[in-house]
C-alpha cells in the first residue's frame, strides 16, 4: 500500500537503529513515553524495542481509547443497554471492556441486552433510522480522533430530525492527559525527570494539529516529536528525540509531517467547537479525576445526549484491586509487573481495559513481547 | 462519500471532515471517516530526509 509500505521498510528501520545507537550518549538514559496506544501497538509489533540500545527505553502512555475509559462509564453504559427500549451501539473494542466486578457489555448483550457493533457512527445513524421504535444511543469514546466523527453524527441527526438518536459522550483530550502524566506526583518523586521526551500522536495530530504541544515544550521543557504510526516513522521520530535531548532542545518537531499541520483539520475541529463543551473534570481510568479534560454535548444538543435523555446518574466504580492499569496507564508499570498479567488476565478473559484492545499496553505486550520475556529469563 | 481502497479492500467511507477531495487522493482514514490528505511532496520529503542521512535506499520496498 502506498506511503504505507515505504514506512515499513525493514532495512531502513535498521540503517535507522545504527544511527540512533552512534547518537546516544552512553552516559546518558533516554526515556520516552509514546502517548499514543498506535505507537505502543507499532512498538510491540515490530520489535522495535529490540532494535534500541539499552539506555533509550520506550514508557508506554495512556492514549489507549478503551484503556482510560473507567469501570464506571462502563457501568453506566450497562444499565443503558439494560433498558428494554434501548439499542446500544458500540466500538467493537467496547464489548469486553470490564467494567465493575467482571461485568462487560459483551455478557449483557448474552443477557439479552440489545448491543450492537458499529465501524462508524453512521451506521447507528442508519439503525436509528431504520428502527424508529428503537431509543438508539451511540455509546462514544475516544480522543480528538473519534470525536469530530460522533459531531457528523449528531448534526446528521439533528438535520433529519431523528427523535430515537442519542448520544452517551465519554470524549477525551489528548493534551490534559499529557499535562497530568508530567504532574503526577509518581513521576515527580523519582526525584528527577522520569520522560525525556514525547512521541506526539499520530491521527489526534491530523485534527488537533501541532499548536497545542507547543505549550509542553515551553512550559515543561519537554521535547516533543509527532510520529506517523508506522515503524520507520517511530524509529525516525527516536532518532529526533535523541537529538534533541543531546542539544539540550525541547522543541515540537513533527516526523508526520505528509499529514500533520500545525493547524490540524479546521473542518473537523469546528465541527467539535460547535457541538461539544468541556466538562469540569472527567475521571480517567489511571489518572483520576483530571479536569477539563472531557467533553459534553452543548445545551443546544441536549436532545442528543443520553445522559439528559435517560438522566443517567454517575457512576463511580473500582477497578480490580490487583489490576496494575492505572499505574500501566501513567508509565509507573511495564504489564509484566502485574501479577495478573497473563496469569488469570489475558485478551481472552481481560481483567483490565490496558489487556482489551489492541492498543492496549498489556494487550500489546501479551501478544508480541511475552516471548522476549521468557527468552530473557532462560537466559538468566 | 467516497470509496476507498485499502490494499485491495473495497470501503465507502464519510469525507465529510475534509475539503477539496479529488480522485486519486490518499487520506488517512479513522472509524469510517477520511480525517486528512496525506501529501504526497511531504511524505517524499520525509523519505529523502532519511537518504540525505545516508540511511535510506534508493528505492522504497513497495
Amino acid at each position: 500500500m502506498k506511503y504505507v509500505d515505504e514506512f515499513r521498510d525493514g532495512k531502513l528501520a535498521r540503517t535507522l537503529a545504527t544511527e540512533i545507537a552512534s547518537a546516544v550518549d552512553p552516559a546518558q538514559s533516554y526515556r520516552f513515553m509514546e502517548f499514543c496506544g498506535g505507537h505502543t501497538h507499532a512498538i510491540s509489533r515490530y520489535g522495535l524495542e529490540d532494535m534500541l540500545p539499552t539506555n533509550v527505553q520506550m514508557i508506554h502512555g495512556p492514549g489507549c481509547p478503551v484503556c482510560v475509559l473507567p469501570a464506571g462509564r462502563i457501568d453506566m453504559a450497562i444499565q443503558l443497554a439494560e433498558r428494554p427500549e434501548v439499542t446500544l451501539c458500540v466500538y467493537g473494542d467496547l464489548m469486553r471492556v470490564p467494567g465493575s466486578q467482571g461485568a462487560s457489555l459483551m455478557r449483557a448483550k448474552a443477557r439479552g441486552a440489545d448491543v450492537r457493533m458499529v465501524y462508524s457512527t453512521l451506521d447507528a445513524i442508519a439503525i436509528a433510522e431504520q428502527e424508529p421504535d428503537r431509543e438508539v444511543v451511540f455509546f462514544a469514546i475516544g480522543f480528538e480522533t473519534t470525536t469530530p466523527p460522533t459531531a457528523v453524527a449528531i448534526r446528521l441527526a439533528a438535520r433529519k430530525k431523528l427523535g430515537n438518536f442519542t448520544v452517551f459522550c465519554n470524549h477525551v483530550l489528548t493534551p490534559s492527559a499529557i499535562q497530568t502524566i508530567l504532574e503526577s506526583p509518581e513521576i515527580r518523586d523519582i526525584g528527577r525527570v522520569e520522560i525525556d521526551g514525547f512521541i506526539g500522536p499520530a491521527h489526534v495530530s491530523t485534527v488537533i494539529g501541532t499548536q497545542p504541544y507547543e505549550f509542553f515544550a515551553e512550559e515543561f521543557g519537554q521535547p516533543v516529536v509527532i510520529a506517523g504510526f508506522e515503524p520507520v516513522d517511530v524509529m525516525q521520530a527516536i532518532l529526533m528525540l535523541v537529538r534533541q535531548v543531546n542539544d539540550g532542545r525541547h522543541e515540537i518537531e513533527n516526523q508526520y509531517i505528509r499529514a500533520v499541520t500545525r493547524g490540524g483539520n479546521v473542518r473537523a475541529k469546528a465541527e467539535v467547537a460547535d457541538i461539544f463543551e468541556l466538562r469540569d473534570q472527567f475521571e480517567w481510568r489511571g489518572l483520576g479525576p483530571v479536569p477539563y479534560s472531557g467533553l459534553r454535548l452543548k445545551a443546544a444538543y441536549a436532545d442528543y445526549d443520553a445522559e439528559r435523555r435517560f438522566a443517567m446518574t454517575d457512576i463511580t466504580a473500582p477497578d480490580n484491586p490487583a489490576c496494575e492499569c492505572g499505574s500501566i496507564l501513567r508509565g509507573a508499570k511495564k504489564p509484566a509487573d502485574c501479577k495478573l498479567f497473563g496469569t488469570v488476565c489475558t485478551p481472552e478473559t481481560p481483567m483490565g481495559s490496558c489487556m482489551v484492545s489492541s492498543e492496549g499496553a498489556c494487550a500489546a505486550h501479551w501478544t508480541y513481547g511475552r516471548f522476549r520475556d521468557l527468552q530473557r529469563k532462560q537466559a538468566s | 462519500m467516497a470509496r476507498v481502497m485499502l490494499d485491495g479492500v473495497g470501503k465507502v467511507v464519510s469525507v465529510a471532515l475534509i475539503e477539496d477531495l479529488k480522485v486519486g487522493d490518499f487520506v488517512v482514514i479513522h472509524v469510517g471517516y477520511a480525517l486528512t490528505k496525506i501529501d504526497p511532496e511531504e511524505a517524499e520529503r520525509t523519505l529523502a530526509i532519511l537518504r540525505e542521512l545516508g540511511v535510506a535506499q534508493p528505492e522504497a520496498a513497495s
